[in-house]
């Protein structure tokens, strides 16, 4: 069967009808895949009432075609009509290589589906490379925890399936004048059963989602207690950036879960990371290390955060904050 | 109800250690203990034991010596322990983990609930769940922070994604895989240690299920791992002292700087 399958595809996501973010991160890595294979590249975004603008955006930043199931029970992402338009789509197209973000809709549907399509299925790449002869997807991922990287091959099935970790490429841009096929389906019904059903949906009530934020400050033991964390926060703020926290500040309730980066949390990849009194644990590191940026503040200067950080500032976090706050403002780069 | 809890031993994170020549991880003397996310589902089984009666049964795949991992569960609470072990199935992917794994769970007829973990921390995929959960024909839920509600044949959840908590209600049987805040870990009691000690685990080899030969083991995963490397980006922090206030002051001069050199702002 793999000699017929061809073609690049991305998964698309989208969130209350727009595309989010991730889906141009996946049309860089598939431009690229697709040129070095000479293959044609598709986007597919699976939902409801998708806005026309957002998937003309799809082929102005290189999709050359982009093939748009929509239907009402797929408004919501649920893993089983999901997986069965997809499904439907692999068995009808026969794509070489499909490619999903690693979020939490990403990291559910690829696996469903690779298990009924007969794939591999490789988690949470950063590194993604294709053999031009062959069509070999080479996947790259962190593992134990990010000290040690692992390629990953899938020689004999196809689809080659892969989850591609948010921000570890920069969302493609859209070129003028360049346009593709839009195809619009709408599903059969038998495709749409689902023994799941949405509920509801509490939004957090943090403005940045931890992990679509591209500055981080994540805030560790050293910050005292919790009547100290609006200290953080206001960092946080001035720099919009979301805040973390490390295991031992939600424990201690002083931050609720979903703050939470690490092994038992959330992984993240922001364009920086700023540690406030945190030591730099392993089960931390798994959680941060591939951030593209690392600043830690500690007091203490054999702090093994350090050993990750590209700025180790040694010293007491309620005197660096407050200095760091009023020079970014003093030069104008803070709001506040 | 009945509820099957899939647990995976793994090796104790904060005691790898990584051979610095060869890239590899050296795991002699590295204590092997259940994978820490999955006693979150431990948890969640036994809370739901309490609350709603159920039996539970831990299923684990892996050498012999992962039969220590299901007596660590029944020492908790869990009712029964299954050890899937067979040098057949070494080297299995995710895809021919979850394949064998459901086939672990026809053999025990099935369960209105599968917990799992929400990722193992030595594979880190995430993927075994869902996969087993596709092989069975069974809807599922990942990431669930809560389980608010069981009634006759349905579950309610929340579950944790990206902008906050969806909540959904799902038909039994269904698999869910949990994430931390789901419940926090109760210790073993002594006399569910003792109960461990006599526990009868029986092991399942691959004559013992419904597999087809070519589908399990390293011949049955479609995903090969060609290359392990250590990543090249060895940071070199710069150290900025910062130990009295106006050290703080130029501290914070040198990381506007460095934040503005590095497009950050
Ligand atoms: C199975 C398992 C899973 C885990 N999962 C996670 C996880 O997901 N995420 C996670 O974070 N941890 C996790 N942990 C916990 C982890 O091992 C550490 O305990 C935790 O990360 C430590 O948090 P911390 O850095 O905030 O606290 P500490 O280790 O106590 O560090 C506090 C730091 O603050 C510094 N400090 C103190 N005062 C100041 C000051 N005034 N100014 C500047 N610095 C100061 C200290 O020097 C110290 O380095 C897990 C552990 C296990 C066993």
């Amino acid at each position: 069967m793999s000699a017929e399958a061809a073609g690049i595809w991305i998964l698309a996501e989208s969130s209350s009808s727009a595309l989010t973010r991730v889906s141009f991160e996946l049309l860089t890595r598939g431009v690229e895949l697709a040129a070095k294979r000479s293959a044609q590249l598709t986007a597919l975004v699976i939902g409801h009432d998708l806005d026309k603008a957002g998937l003309n955006r799809l082929t102005a930043c290189g999709a050359d075609r982009v093939i748009a199931v929509e239907a009402p029970a797929l408004e919501h992402f649920l893993v089983e009509p999901y997986a069965a338009v997809m499904l439907k789509m692999i068995e009808k197209h026969r794509p070489e290589v499909i490619i999903a973000g690693a979020t939490s809709l990403g990291r559910t549907l690829m696996p469903y589906v690779a298990a009924k399509a007969d794939a591999g299925l490789t988690a949470d790449c950063t590194i993604l490379d294709i053999d031009r002869d062959t069509g070999n997807l080479l996947q790259t991922r962190p593992a134990i925890g990010g000290n040690i990287l692992a390629t990953i091959k899938t020689p004999r099935h196809r689809p080659q399936m892969a989850t591609v970790r948010p921000h570890s490429a920069p969302p493609a841009e859209p070129r003028e004048g360049r346009t593709g096929e839009i195809i619009r389906i709408s599903p059969p019904d038998e495709l749409l059963s689902s023994r799941m059903r949405r509920t509801g949906f509490k939004r957090e009530e943090s403005d940045h989602p931890l992990q679509d934020a591209e500055t981080v400050v994540v805030v560790g033991r050293g910050i005292g207690r919790k009547e100290n964390i609006p200290v953080a926060a206001e960092l946080a703020d001035a720099l919009g950036a979301a805040l973390g926290a490390t295991r031992d500040v939600v424990d201690r309730g002083w931050l609720s879960y979903p703050h939470q980066v690490g092994l038992s949390g959330k992984t993240i990849t922001p364009k920086l990371y700023i540690g406030l009194g945190v030591s730099g644990s392993i089960q931390h590191l798994a959680g941060m290390q591939t951030s593209q940026n690392i600043i830690a503040v500690n007091i203490d200067p054999d702090a093994q955060i350090f050993r990750v950080a590209d700025a180790a500032i040694v010293g007491d976090l309620f005197d660096v904050v407050p200095a760091l706050l009023a020079r970014a403002r003093a030069m104008g780069v803070a709001d506040g | 109800m009945r509820i099957i809890v899939l647990v995976k031993q793994v090796p104790e994170t904060g005691a790898v250690k990584m051979d610095e020549e060869t890239g590899t991880m050296v795991r002699a003397g590295v204590e092997a203990i259940v994978n820490p996310l999955d006693l979150y589902a431990v948890e969640a089984a036994l809370a739901l034991k309490e609350t709603q009666g159920a039996e539970v049964t831990a299923v684990s795949m892996g050498p012999p010596a992962a039969a220590k991992a299901l007596r660590e569960v029944i020492a908790m609470g869990v009712d029964a322990g299954v050890l899937v072990s067979d040098s057949a199935f070494a080297g299995s992917d995710t895809w021919a983990t979850g394949y064998t794994l459901a086939a672990a769970v026809r053999r025990l007829k099935g369960a209105d609930l599968i917990l799992c973990g929400e990722r193992a921390t030595d594979g880190d995929t995430g993927q075994v769940g869902p996969q087993t959960a596709s092989f069975l024909d069974l809807p599922v839920a990942t990431y669930v922070s809560s389980i608010d509600a069981v009634t006759t044949g349905h579950i309610r959840v929340s579950r944790l994604v990206e902008e906050g908590y969806e909540g959904l209600d799902i038909s039994l049987p269904a698999l869910i895989t949990v994430v931390k805040e789901v419940a926090e870990p109760r210790l073993p009691t002594l006399g569910g240690k003792k109960r461990a000690r006599n526990a009868d685990i029986p092991v399942w080899t691959a004559d013992d299920l419904d597999v087809d030969p070519g589908r399990i083991g390293l011949d049955g995963s479609p995903t090969r791992v060609v290359k392990i490397f250590r990543p090249q980006v060895a940071r070199k922090a710069e150290m900025i002292r910062a130990e009295d206030e106006s050290e703080a002051a130029a501290a914070a001069g040198r990381v506007v700087e460095f934040m503005t050199d590095r497009g950050l702002l």
